[in-house]
C-alpha cells in the first residue's frame, strides 16, 4: 500500500535525534507491548508480514504522531479484534468479557521462550529456478498494490543492477494476507543515485533494496 | 489515540509520577484481558522483556568485528556467509539465517536503513535505537546519507562511495567498519571495546585509538 510508512526520500522530517546511552525500553509498558506482540505472534499465528501490514494500515496521522511502541500496541489491538480474539469493550472494561477462540499453538508460556529468542528462518524451497543473475539489468515494476508490499515507492519504475541472489524466501505480499508463503527469490538490486533522485543527486551514492523476484522485470 | 487523549496533564511532579498514562492503562488492560483469556502467561512476558533488556546487545556484533580484524580467514568467511561464520564462533548461537556482512574500505562506506519499518540485526546489535525507527533517518538515509552522517558528526572524504542498504526483506546487514590506525597488536577484547553500535550500522566510526603516552 502507498502509505506514510514508505518514507524513503521524503523531506521535512528534520535532523536525526540521537539519544546517548538509550535504554532498551523507555517505559515499562513498551516492554509489555513488545512481549505481547511476540507472544501473540508466535502462538496466535500473527505472522511478521501481517503485523507490518497492521502497522502500515494505521491512519497516516496516527502513524506519524504515535511513538514506535504506540504503533505496535494499536496495530496489535486491531489485529486481535480482526481475528475475534479481542473485543474493544474488553480494553475499556479491563477484563475478558467473553470466550475467545483458542490460539493456534496454545497459551504462550515460559516453554515457548526459546522459540522467540532466535530469529526465524524465511528460506524455503524454490518453486522455480531464479530468473535473474548477478550483473543483470532490471527494472523495479511500476506497481501500486493496495495490499502489503516490500517494494518501496522510491525505486518503482527505476532501473538497477542485480548484485546478489540471497535465496528463496517467504513472499511478504502473500504471507501478510493469509495467502500462504508463496516463496520467491530475493535479490540485492543496486540503483545509481541519479537514476533515483535526478541529476542533482550525490554522485557518490548507490542505494540497494532487497527485491523479491515478482517486483522485477528485465530492463 | 487522539480520541482517548484527555487533558489531564498536571505540572506537579509528584502527581506526574503517580499517574498512569492513557497508553499505560490500555496496555495493562490488554495484558489482563489476554491473561484472563488464557492466551499468555505474564511470567513468560516478563521473560521476553528480560531477554530484550539483558540478553542481546551490540557487544555481540563488536566481538564479531574484532575477530574479523584479527583473523583474515574468519573475515573472509564472514564476508562469504555471515550467518555461517558467526555460527562457528559459539558466543552468538542464535544468529539469523540471512545475515550479510558488508565491508567498509577506503573507497566505500556502507550504511544500513529500513525505510519501510525497523528491520535490524538485533541478535548482533540489540534492539534498534529510536532514531533508527524514526522518520528523519528512514526518509533521508537513501537520498542524503552525507547529511544524515553530519547529524552524527561524521564526515567522509567527498569521493568515498556511499552504499546504502535498504533492508526491505528478511536479509539483515552488519557493517564491518575499518580498523583504526594505531591499533596494531591489540587483543580482540581490546579491539571489541572500540567497536560502537553505530559503526556497525554505518552511521558512525569505531572509537579512535588513544594516543600512546610519550
Amino acid at each position: 500500500m502507498n502509505g506514510v510508512h514508505d518514507m524513503g526520500g521524503m523531506d521535512g522530517f528534520g535532523r536525526v535525534d540521537v539519544e546517548p546511552n538509550e535504554p532498551a525500553f523507555h517505559h515499562d509498558w513498551e516492554g509489555r507491548v513488545m512481549a505481547m506482540v511476540r507472544a501473540m505472534g508466535a502462538n496466535g499465528g500473527l505472522n511478521i508480514d501481517s503485523q507490518r501490514f497492521a502497522r502500515e494500515s494505521l491512519p497516516p496521522a496516527v502513524y506519524l504522531a504515535s511513538s514506535y511502541y504506540q504503533k505496535w500496541f494499536l496495530a496489535l489491538e486491531n489485529q486481535l479484534i480482526g481475528r475475534n480474539m479481542l473485543d474493544p469493550n474488553e480494553i475499556a472494561a479491563g477484563h475478558s468479557l467473553r470466550q475467545s477462540p483458542p490460539l493456534k499453538r496454545g497459551k504462550f508460556t515460559l516453554s515457548d521462550i526459546p522459540r522467540i529468542s532466535a530469529r526465524g528462518s524465511f528460506a524455503r524451497p524454490a518453486q522455480a529456478p531464479s530468473i535473474f543473475k548477478p550483473g543483470d539489468k532490471v527494472r523495479a515494476k511500476n506497481i501500486h498494490p493496495v495490499t502489503h508490499t516490500r517494494l518501496p515507492r522510491y525505486v518503482r519504475g527505476h532501473s538497477g543492477i542485480v548484485e546478489r541472489i540471497n535465496g528463496c524466501h517467504v513472499f511478504p505480499d502473500s504471507s501478510a494476507h493469509e495467502q500462504g508463503e508463496n516463496p520467491q527469490w530475493v535479490y540485492t538490486v543496486v540503483f545509481d543515485s541519479r537514476e533515483l533522485w535526478g541529476d542533482s543527486a550525490d554522485p557518490t551514492l548507490k542505494v540497494s533494496i532487497e527485491a523479491f523476484e515478482p517486483y522485477l522485470e528485465p530492463a | 489515540m487522539s480520541g482517548h487523549d484527555h487533558d489531564h496533564h498536571h505540572h506537579d511532579h509528584d502527581h506526574d509520577h503517580s499517574e498512569l498514562s492513557e497508553t499505560e492503562l490500555r496496555v495493562r488492560a490488554l495484558e489482563t484481558v489476554l491473561t484472563e483469556k488464557g492466551y499468555v502467561d505474564p511470567a513468560a512476558l516478563d521473560a521476553i522483556v528480560e531477554f530484550y533488556e539483558t540478553k542481546i546487545g551490540p557487544r555481540a556484533g563488536a566481538r564479531v568485528v574484532a575477530k574479523a580484524w584479527t583473523d583474515p580467514a574468519f573475515k573472509q568467511a564472514l564476508l562469504d556467509d555471515a550467518s555461517k561464520a558467526i555460527g562457528t564462533l559459539g558466543h552468538v548461537s542464535r544468529v539469523g539465517d540471512h545475515l550479510i556482512a558488508v565491508e567498509n574500505t577506503p573507497q566505500r562506506h556502507n550504511m544500513v536503513v529500513c525505510t519501510l519499518c525497523s528491520c535490524y540485526p538485533w541478535e548482533m546489535l540489540g534492539l534498534p535505537p529510536i532514531w533508527y525507527k524514526a522518520a528523519p533517518y528512514r526518509s533521508r538515509a537513501v537520498k542524503d546519507p552525507r547529511g544524515v552522517l553530519a547529524d552524527f558528526g561524521v564526515t567522509l572524504p567527498k569521493d568515498t562511495e556511499i552504499r546504502v542498504w535498504d533492508s526491505t526483506a528478511e536479509t539483515r546487514f552488519l557493517v564491518l567498519p575499518m580498523r583504526p590506525a594505531g591499533t596494531e597488536g591489540w587483543s580482540e577484547d581490546r579491539l571489541a571495546e572500540i567497536v560502537t553500535r553505530d559503526s556497525m550500522i554505518g552511521t558512525g566510526l569505531p572509537k579512535a585509538a588513544p594516543r600512546e603516552r610519550p
